[in-house]
Parts: C-alpha cells; structure tokens; sequence
C-alpha cells in the first residue's frame, strides 16, 4: 500500500529497447517525437521499450500490466537482461545491473532475482524435485542440501508429494507451483512473474492468485509481477504501471487508475472490472469530525457534539486507537448519572471498517448501520470517517459507469 | 484441348482485386513454354554454326589440381606417417580387441542377449526375428564374419559419435561454424564413397583401418546435424527459464541442451550405423574383413549364392541395429515431452 516508507529496492531510467538499424546511442533523442508507427516506417526499427522509468519499493508487488506486444515481457526480462536493453539504467538496491560482467550478472541471477515464466519452462528430463532445485543446483550446492530446501519449497506451494514425477504427468496449474518453487527456492529478494498465471484455466489462476497473496503475506519479497488481466494486476498490486507501445503510460495504485485513467487507454481497460471491489474505503473516507478520549467526561463528549452539530461521537483511546461511541442521547444520560469518564456507556456497536477494504467488503457489515461509519487503519487508530449511504452511492455509482459503458 | 478459360470468380469473397487484363500480347499456356523452348533451340544452333560442335574449353586445370592433392596426400603420408601410424594402432587394437570379445562370448548366450535387448527396447516379435535370423547367419557359416563387421560398425560409430558430438555442439551454438560446416558435410555424404578409398590407403595402409577411415566420413554427417539440431530445437522458453537462475553457458549446454537433444542425437546414432552398413562392402576393396570380404570374393568367384547369403546377413544386422536404436530413441523423446497428458 504505501510505497513511499519502504526503502527503494529497484530504480529503472529511461530505459529502451529498440531491435533494428535505430538502435544506436542516440535513440532517445532520435525517438523521443515519433510514434511506433513512423518508427516502423521512416527508420526499419521496431521500438519494443520507450523511456521507461519507475521505482519499487522493498516487499512492494509492482504490476505491470498492457496488452501483448506492449513492451512489458521485454521490460521485465530487460531486468535480469535476457535481453539486453538498447539505452538507461537499473539500478537494484543501489547497485547498477547493467554495468555487471558476465560473472556478476551470473551471481546476481542467482541470488537476486527469481524468475517464473508463463509458459513454465520446466525441465522435461527432470523431475518436479530436480526442477525446483534448478536454482541451487547451478549455484553448486550440494545435492543433500538443495534437494531439503527444493522440499521445503514445494511444501509451500502445496505440493508435496509429487516431488519424484516428472512435469509431463502434472496439470498446468501444478506445473506453475513448480516453477513457483524454482522461484522462491533460492529465496531471492526479487521476484519476476512474467504472466505467471495467464496459461491457466480461469478457477485454478484465482487459485494461484490468493495462494500468492497468503504467500507475499508471508514473505514480503518484491515482486515485479506481469500481466495483461487488470482484475488481476488490481488483486495481486500495490501498485501498477500500465504500458501501450512500449511507453508506460500511467503508474498508480489500483484506485488511482480506476478512479482517475490517465488517458482513453487506460479507460478501456477500467471499465472491464468492477470499481465496488477495487475503490477502497481509505478513498472516500474524510477526516473524522469530533472524537473525544475515553478518559474524557461526559460533559465534555457533550459540548464536543454539540459544538460539531452532531448527534454521536467517535471515542478513542490516548494513543487514537478507537474503541467505540456514544451518541449525544447517551452522553446526557451519563451526565445526570454523575460518571467520571465517558468511557462507561461506551456503546461498542459497530466493528470499525478498515481503510483498506474495498467498498463492496465494507458494505457487507455496515449495511444496517446508519450515520457516520468510523474507518481504521492496520493497527486499530481511527483516521477517518465515512458516511454509509457515501459508500453505497459510491457502490452504486461504480455499478452504473459500468452498466453504461457495456 | 485445353482452351484457356478465366479463372472462375464466384465464390472467392472479397480477395485483392484481380490484375487488369493486359493488353497487347496475350499468351495461351502452350504458347508460353514452346516459344521459350523453341528459342533455345535457334540459339543453340546458331552457336553451333558458330564455333562448331565441340568447342574446347579455354584451358584445363583438373590436371594440376589433381597432382596438387596428390602431392600434398603423399607429403602428409611421408611427413606425418607417425601420427597416422598411431591412429591406426589404436583403432586396429581397439578393433582386435572387440572382435575377440565378440567371438569369444558362446554364439547362444550373443544371440540370446541381443533377443533380450530387442525384448526389452522393441517387441518380443522383434525378440523373436533377431534371435532365429542371427542363428540363421550361424547355420549359413557366417558368424565369425558377421562378428567381425559388428566390430568393425561399432568401431566406425564410436569414432563418429566422438567426432559429432563436438562438431555438433560448435555448429548449433555458432552459425558461422554451421555454415562453414555445412557444404562440407553435404560434400561428404553425396561424394561417391569410393573417393576416400585411395586417400585412406595411403594413409592408413591396406585392411580394417582405412576401411573404417572411409566409413566414418561416409557416415559422420548425419550424426553432426542432428547433434546440432538437437540442440538448437531445445525450445527456447527452457533456455530463457534456466538462464534466469544464472546458468553459465556450461551448465546450460551439460544440463538443459544435450539432456533435452539426446533422441536426436540417438536418431543420429541410428542413422550413422545404418550408413556404417552400407559402407560394408565397399570397405572390403581396401582389405577390411567380415561380411564385406565374403560378398566381395563371392562377386570376384561368380559365386551368387555365397553373394546373397553374406547380403542376407548384412540386412539381418541392419535390421536388428535399426530398430533397437530407433525405439531407444523414441523412449528418450517420451520421456521428454513437456505437455501434459
């Protein structure tokens, strides 16, 4: 979610591909103006990168998402430089990867980067341990050594007990887990998912997708993941970048691109995907009106309210954590009663909606609270706040562009 | 006769528009080749008349050029006759060597293992042709010759193999090496064998070993192109995944490359040995024995009984050797298939 707190794990600048006479040293300058097509035809080259610059952040899924052809398999293998890139930079955790001899680069493919293919890219003569292994097999551990961690690995992607198959005899989707395990076998600190899902049938894909959401949780590594779903890139993203051309054309996170596409493009693939399951409370929420402390008294939780022109009042602890509310009715009671503290009647009536949901998920336990819905971030404080009819317009309105657009 | 009628149009939606018809000459299809051909005919005659009908080339070089390589066979046989010595020397006493295993193994337990290979690799009919058709080639007198031209193959295949796998390898990684390469195996394989014979005498002397000098270039090619197609048809999504874990180019040709191009490289084997084969008899004129010597002095006799027979015998160890390492390969290829069932 928050991009910016983490430290910088990849920083990637101006960076093109270009195959054809034009791919000389003055490509940017000679490029920049000219669309694919006057590329095409005025200098016989084929631009399969342009200017390509971003930063991801340690533990961040960075999704990069267009359609075929739209430069994003050439970025990700730019990379780890299968392919070589024609011009700019990248730098991983300071260091500039494109300056690597041969050995260093080798070194870094090893222990740096994991990479899982769309078309797997298994094995064939080996078996599903031995393919997992792949990755420690080259890096000369010992086999003892690399066959218990090519076990552990496979555990984790849930396979167990096929590890003395060969490829062949597994489905797509089991298949993929292996080169999953490959992946994380030699527990590198970047992940590449080139479409790593998209060869699979449509219910083993969501399968994957929430088995590589509990894994990410787990793990925390940085995973530049590629696809051309945006239902998919807004699951599994906390951030994408959209390609058309070679160029990236916007960077944001899921809301940011469903709610503001930065072009006709970007649109087009918005409207394909439900906004009430992308939109997230943290979103259309607002600063919270009043809150009182729970050492407070009543008296005071009544002028606040009063004050506010409000009828209920969010009550928190010292540190902000939020603990429940009062309405005014309540406030006065405990008034005449004499309490100390408000925190007595405080009525616990309603689980906070956490920032990070979406609408629709919010909607499913505020539906029969009315009023002023307090919102929370991961560890409990209140930041904000958000009326529910808010949220089902907001649901509402998601509901409609969509209809309108079909 | 066939008028020419337009090409019908109906029924072809909306193809590019066909070309105008052209104006002027308009040629019928017989009209199109007998002009052609008939002006040919005028000119050759014409030229005829000219320089009369067995004009002399300019100048003839083949003379030079064939004492050139002559002298320079016969320099390299005086110069490095130490080297060909010792190459002869060890394939001669690999050979030997073989042979005597060969002949010394009892004939039932020979054909018995070669009945259970074919079993195991093939089919028990396989099993069962093999086993009756190598007691046949014993009953007919043939088993020591028979013997002895399996050594010979098998010699003449180890030292393709030993060539090809290399030569292989630099062709499918390098396409220079594989188009420097390739006019020269074409040359090999289409070159009339017999061409090698007098090169290997000088060489190598007279018997077994120019025999098997001349069988190997024969019979190499096949096994180096299909080394190296192996090899280079290893798709390249499996390159690209093993080389994203830091292969070096070592690990990629030891590990991913020649695992994944062996049926090829066994359809190489196969198709090596089988023109090992046919090598046989004409290895027989430089002296190597075995079937080859057999058919040979039968030809020489006017004996085509004895002729036949030791052809028979050939064909049964063709036979035999191509369908035991054709099914080997076919084994490896399924144990190579990436998709699922």
């Amino acid at each position: 979610m928050n991009g910016q707190s983490e430290p910088l794990r990849m920083s990637v600048r101006n960076l093109w591909k270009v195959y054809g006479p034009a791919a000389g040293l003055d490509v940017a300058e000679r490029l920049a103006g000219k669309s694919k097509a006057e590329v095409q035809d005025e200098l016989k080259s084929v631009v399969a990168l342009r200017d390509a610059s971003f930063d991801v952040s340690s533990g961040e899924t960075f999704v990069v998402m267009g359609l075929s052809g739209s430069g994003k398999s050439t970025l990700v293998r730019c990379l780890i430089q299968l392919i070589e890139p024609t011009m700019g930079q990248i730098f991983v955790d300071g260091e500039d990867v494109l300056a690597y001899t041969e050995e260093e680069r080798i070194e870094f493919r090893r222990h740096k980067t994991g990479m899982v293919f769309q078309y797997f890219g298994l094995l064939p003569h080996r078996t599903v341990l031995d393919n997992a292994a792949w990755g420690l097999e080259v890096q000369g551990l010992p086999e003892s050594e690399r066959r218990a961690r090519a076990m552990e690995v496979l555990e984790m992607v849930g396979l167990s007990g096929w590890e003395n198959y060969r490829p062949s005899s597994l489905s797509g989707g089991m298949q993929q887990r292996v080169g999953l395990a490959r992946a994380l076998a030699s527990d590198p600190e970047i992940l590449l998912l080139d479409e790593p899902f998209s060869a699979l049938d449509p219910l083993i894909r969501r399968d994957m997708q929430n088995e590589l959401l509990v894994l990410q949780e787990r793990m925390r590594k940085t995973i530049i993941f590629i696809t051309h779903d945006l239902a998919e890139a807004i699951r599994v993203g906390n951030r994408i970048a959209i390609m058309r051309d070679g160029a990236i054309v916007q960077i944001g996170t899921p809301e940011q691109i469903m709610s503001n596409p930065a072009d006709e493009y970007v649109a087009d693939f918005t409207r394909d995907v439900r906004r009430a399951t992308v939109i997230t409370v943290g979103y259309l929420m607002e600063h919270p009106t009043t809150r009182v402390r729970e050492d407070d008294s009543p008296d005071d939780a009544v002028r606040a309210m009063e004050a506010a022109g409000a009828d209920a009042v969010f009550i928190c602890t010292g540190e902000g954590r939020y603990v429940g509310e009062v309405t005014l009715e309540e406030a006065k009671q405990s008034l005449r009663r004499g309490d100390g503290a408000i925190r007595a009647p405080v009525d616990r009536r309603f689980a906070p909606i956490q920032r990070q949901q979406s609408i629709e998920e919010a909607l499913a336990n505020a539906w029969d609270h009315h009023g002023r819905l307090p919102v929370v971030d991961e560890s409990g404080l209140l930041v904000g706040e958000v009326e529910r009819d808010a949220l089902i317009q907001a649901a509402f309105e998601a509901e409609s562009t969509e209809a309108a657009s079909v | 006769m066939a008028v020419a009628t337009p090409p019908t149009q109906a029924g072809r939606p909306q193809g590019p528009p066909s070309a105008p018809p052209r104006k002027g000459f308009q040629l019928n299809r017989w009209q199109r080749v007998a002009l052609p051909i008939g002006g040919f005919v005028v000119a050759i005659l014409v030229a005829a008349g000219i320089w009369g009908s067995e004009m002399e080339f300019p100048a003839d070089v083949g003379g030079p050029i064939a004492d050139w390589v002559n002298d320079t066979i016969r320099t390299i046989t005086r110069n490095f006759s130490f080297i060909f010595d010792t190459i002869a020397d060890v394939v001669l006493r690999f050979l030997l060597w073989l042979e005597a295993i060969f002949l010394w193994i009892p004939w039932p337990v020979m054909v018995g293992g070669i009945g259970y290979v074919a079993w195991r690799m093939v089919s028990w009919r396989m099993a069962l042709f093999s086993m009756l058709a190598l007691v046949a080639v014993g009953f007919a007198g043939l088993w020591p010759s028979a013997m002895e031209t399996t050594a010979l193959i098998v010699v003449a295949v180890v030292i393709s193999i030993a060539v090809a796998i290399p030569l292989g390898i630099l062709a499918a990684r390098s396409n220079t090496v594989d188009a420097i390469l390739r006019p020269f195996l074409d040359g090999m394989q289409t070159m009339p064998s017999f061409v090698y014979l007098v090169p290997a005498i000088m060489l190598f002397g007279i018997g077994n070993v120019p025999a098997i000098f001349a069988t190997v270039i024969y019979a190499v090619p096949p096994a180096i192109r299909l080394t190296s197609l192996g090899i280079r048809q290893v798709t390249p999504q499996v390159v690209e995944a093993a080389q994203s874990f830091g292969t070096t180019r070592r690990q990629l040709l030891l590990k991913v490359q020649l695992p994944m191009a062996i049926p090829s490289i066994m359809a190489g084997v196969n198709q090596t040995t089988m023109m090992a084969l046919a090598m046989v008899v004409v290895g027989a004129l430089v002296g190597a024995g075995g079937l080859g010597e057999d058919v040979l002095r039968a030809l020489q006799r006017f004996q085509p009984g004895e002729a036949l027979l030791g052809g028979l015998a050939i064909v049964v160890l063709a036979i035999i050797v191509d369908r035991v390492t054709q099914a080997w390969a076919k084994e490896r290829q399924e144990a190579l298939r990436t998709d699922a069932h």
